[in-house]
């Protein structure tokens, strides 16, 4: 028998949802063939198999969620073994109860990328919560004995993937006092985690700054030199207080979705750990809107046509390089400042966001930039992006300027140290050469951290950004 | 003068120092071990082992003079204690030969003679005129501890003894003193109870046992009592004069009252010493505090390349303490990682009838130490196996933080609890909580369910009582 395990599909990955079989008992399928969807924290994901054999077991009903990597969710009967009976009480998995995330908004949110086996090597295992299996996407066992289901089964679901040894007693201290095994050294036999290695080890706060994406963004940008600063344990969904509905108002309990959890988690995270200050300035768009105008003109024939966030993605960019102590990351006692200007681009999709990156966005033609920017939306909203085209990012921008929105402050994208925020271009009276007279204006917010950026960098960063879009023939030095 | 050039050389070879010479050898050191007198030290020639010969002896005597309760006849029991001594001292004289082949088998070179320290790293051996000089990369005093005297009052073997006059009688005591009621004096008390003395037992402090939970120590002053012994706690003894016919000796309890007797002997069980002197650590500078060795929790001394294990470093004074020392003084010399022991977690057995057993904080230190607990007990009365063992007598208590679970300690009293203790023992060693110990399943019927029984009753759980 072959054990189908759950695979890590990101660097960061601890437990993943299944969102649903596309084989059933009895199928013979072959290496390559698409086996589930697997819908983790940023994406849904299908799972080839590589293995090739006959379907004997599924253990894991659809929409069962939080299962740990590494647990076992099916069965491959290899050539000459006899496929097991069809099981027909599939295993319920811990919350096989949970609706199935079939709904229109939950699947949509969450999309599909395919290619599992493409999934981003991981980064350098971080941590003791590293999965068992991250280095190929589908562990294999291909020796007798199979471990009985119950044993599999018995996995905790909500652990860390990976059985953490520790003893009964460290186990509930560390539970008792908020402290998460995965980050305590074990020095019991075998690396046990005894009562005597959590005296001193403190007690997790609710989210860590650096936490999971650290890795990523280490990998990404060329700051080879950025290690991940913590280990890759996703903190927990923050602990929101859970508040009834008003009783009298008719009310629908909608299931949160993975996104919608990693939304609520991260950005939370962010407006509570990250302290934030906000600069405005008004740019004034004629200039940019001209050379868009011309440019598309030219490129015409080559079917590109250029919007007006690509170049204030390019403008972007070069802002960051131009002002490098803006391209930064806090990190605790380390501060990690970018070679490179690695755009995120907030893309609205159903059911939530995600943002995809534009790579080095300073060097890149605006061309490729507007070439990019079109696959990743399009993909971005079909839930096709692989993690490590959202994974990463020196720094974000959200443009809500096409719902005619003048201004707003974006939350801090983290652990990035600043995410620009860009209203509507719009005719507003401005007053050029003393004189009252009509331009097209936009205004954006850059909305930093404090702890990595200061007023006096983040006005330097701004103003730079506004100099560009205002004279954007240097965007084509 | 030649030296001879080891890894490892070992002073003393109790059952600290020899079992410290297997390890390293394990570990392929090349080991000497030196030792004045027997190979296997006071525990396998004086203390734990012959003790436990002649309990058995008494303890078969009782059973033979109550057969009857069992349905048996026996009659005209009588003992020959030469018999009974030289039982005893073949069980001893066995064990020093099992020592012996164990040195062998592991290739430890043992030099018999006084030696002492010539340097941190060598020990000069004398065996009559001769002297050898052994050199060795590391050094570990394991030298023991000797019986604590009397102020003003060796022990003299006639009618004064210690433990070690106490093992191999020359008559037996109709009348006894024990003075001192820790586990040396209480299986003292007991043996020579059971075999027919007219016993007295005397402690300075307020209970019997002190070292033991409460509980425990008000139990077996009971139970010690309705076997017809007198316990004087709380009370002092002076004025002990040795005569012809027997030694007098003044008992003054705290109220002030002196009571002045006769006994036939008198045995001294007041604590030990340990034997730290005129072995040459004075001269390197070894620190020592109170009579003991200093060392870190690996049992190295102040002295780099000197260590000490067992008696000599301090309570509590177990052979086992002494052993696991040993080994783990040896792993960290060949640059293993071993774990220094939680204090905690070496149980102490006593026994006597009944015995003793107990691991981890007493109910009174837990409190002490700013513990919330929780507190099972289980007696044996409930206990199925008890009962048909005719052994209904005793109690088994756990002692639980009532905020995290932690099995804090537990103290049985009670037929065969030395036997007992180490499932608790374990229990500790792995940080078990209540919920592994009350999903755990007891073989039934055993004196063991009352381990279960006892940790339910913490919980409000136990269902035989």
């Amino acid at each position: 028998m072959i054990d189908i395990t759950m695979p890590a599909l990101s660097p960061t990955m601890e437990t993943g949802t299944l969102a649903k079989w596309l084989v059933k008992v009895g199928d013979v399928v072959k290496s390559g063939d698409i086996l589930c969807e697997i819908e983790t924290d940023k994406a849904t994901m299908e799972v080839e198999s590589i293995d090739e054999g006959t379907v004997a077991e599924l253990l894991v009903a659809e929409g069962a969620d939080e299962i740990p990597v590494g647990q076992v969710i099916a069965r491959l009967a290899g050539e000459g073994e006899e496929a097991a009976p069809a099981k027909t009480g599939v295993v319920p998995a811990p919350t096989a109860s949970n609706p199935p995330p079939s709904s229109e908004g939950d699947r949509a949110a969450s999309g599909v990328v395919e290619g599992a086996s493409q999934a981003p090597k991981p980064a350098p295992a971080p941590a003791p919560a590293a999965d068992p299996v991250t280095g190929s996407t589908i562990a294999k066992s291909d020796g007798p004995p199979p471990p009985k289901a119950g044993e599999d089964l018995a996995v905790p679901a909500k652990t860390d993937g990976a059985r953490v040894n520790a003893s009964p007693l460290a186990r509930r201290l560390a539970s008792a006092q908020g402290i998460d095994l995965a980050t305590v050294t074990g020095s019991g036999p075998h690396g046990r985690i005894v009562k005597a290695d959590l005296e001193g080890a403190s007690a997790k706060p609710a989210a860590q700054p650096a936490a999971a994406p650290s890795a990523a963004v280490a990998s990404a940008a060329p700051a080879a030199e950025a290690k991940p600063t913590a280990p890759a344990a996703p903190a927990p969904a923050a602990a929101a207080p859970s508040y009834p509905p008003p009783a009298s108002v008719p009310a629908e309990a909608i299931k949160l979705s993975n996104m919608r959890k990693t939304i609520a988690r991260r950005l939370a995270e962010s407006k509570q750990t990250v302290p934030h200050f906000y600069l405005t300035v008004d740019v004034r768009l004629d200039a940019l809107l001209k050379l868009r105008g011309d440019l598309n003109k030219s490129l015409e024939a080559s079917g590109v046509k250029l919007s007006v966030n690509d170049l204030l993605i390019k403008a972007l960019g070069l802002a960051l390089v131009a002002v490098p102590d803006s391209n930064v990351q806090f990190a605790g006692d380390t501060l990690y400042k970018f070679g490179r200007a690695d755009v995120s681009v907030a893309v609205a999709i159903p059911g939530g966001l995600i943002t995809p990156i534009i790579a080095d966005a300073a060097n890149k033609r605006l061309s490729v930039i507007a070439t990019e920017m079109k696959d990743l939306a399009a993909r971005a909203k079909d839930g096709k992006l692989k993690p490590e085209e959202y994974t990463g990012g020196t720094a974000s921008i959200s443009n809500l300027g096409m719902f005619g929105i003048k201004q707003f402050d974006a939350v801090i994208n983290p652990p990035q140290g600043l995410i620009l925020a860009v209203g509507a271009g719009e005719k507003r009276p401005y007053v050029v050469d003393d004189a009252l007279a009509i331009a097209t204006v936009m205004s954006a917010t850059g909305s930093f951290d404090h702890r990595a950026i200061d007023g006096a960098v983040g006005a330097q960063f701004m103003s730079a950004f506004k100099a560009l879009v205002e004279s954007p023939m240097s965007m084509l030095a | 003068m030649t030296s001879e050039s080891f890894d490892l050389a070992i002073l003393g070879s109790g059952p600290g120092g020899y079992v410290a010479a297997i390890r390293a050898s394990q570990l392929g050191m090349k080991v000497v071990i030196v030792e004045r007198e027997r190979l296997g030290g006071i525990c396998l020639n004086w203390g734990c082992i012959p003790t436990k010969a002649l309990l058995r002896t008494s303890e078969i005597y009782h059973y033979m003079q109550h057969a009857d309760a069992y349905g048996l006849s026996v009659s005209g029991v009588s003992f020959d204690l030469a018999k009974v001594v030289d039982r005893s001292r073949k069980v001893a004289g066995q064990l020093n030969a099992g020592v012996k082949g164990l040195m062998k088998k592991n290739k430890v070179t043992v030099v018999e003679g006084e030696g002492r320290l010539t340097g941190a790293t060598q020990i000069t051996v004398k065996t009559g005129d001769q002297e050898r000089v052994l050199d060795a990369k590391n050094v570990i005093v394991a030298t023991g501890a000797r019986a604590r005297d009397l102020p003003g009052l060796a022990a003299d073997g006639q009618r004064v003894w210690t433990y070690r006059h106490a093992m191999v009688p020359p008559a037996m005591p109709t009348k006894l003193l024990v003075i001192g009621s820790g586990a040396i004096g209480i299986e003292f008390a007991s043996f020579y109870s059971d075999m027919g003395a007219k016993v007295t037992v005397v402690e300075m402090l307020d209970r019997v046992l002190p070292v033991e939970d409460a509980d425990v120590s008000a139990h077996m002053h009971k139970a010690l009592t309705k076997q017809g012994m007198t316990l004087v706690t709380a009370a002092k003894v002076s004025d002990v004069k040795p005569g012809a016919d027997g030694v007098a000796a003044t008992i003054t309890t705290a109220d002030g009252k002196a009571t002045t007797d006769t006994y036939s002997h008198v045995i001294v069980a007041i604590g030990i010493i340990a034997n730290i002197e005129n072995i040459g650590l004075e001269a390197l500078g070894v620190k020592a505090d109170r009579g003991h060795i200093l060392v870190d929790p690996y049992g190295m001394t102040n002295v780099p390349n000197l260590w000490a294990i067992g008696d000599v470093t301090g309570a509590p004074w177990l052979a086992h303490k002494a052993s696991h020392e040993g080994v783990v003084a040896v792993e960290k010399i060949a640059g293993l990682n071993p774990h220094p022991f939680e204090i905690g977690n070496i149980p102490g057995c006593t026994y006597s009838r009944p015995q003793v057993a107990s691991v981890g904080y007493t109910e009174a230190a837990a409190k002490a130490a700013g513990h919330e607990v929780r507190v099972g007990k289980f007696p044996f009365i409930g206990n199925g196996k008890a009962i048909a063992l005719g052994e209904a007598d005793g109690f088994v208590k756990t002692v639980f933080d009532a905020k995290t679970g932690e099995l804090l300690g537990a103290h049985m009293i009670g037929a065969e609890v030395t036997e007992l203790i180490e499932g608790y023992v374990i229990a500790r060693q792995l940080e078990t909580t209540e919920a592994e110990l009350q999903e755990t399943i007891f073989p039934h019927p055993t004196l063991s369910e009352m381990m279960h029984e006892s940790v339910l009753d913490a919980y409000g759980r136990a269902l035989h009582y």
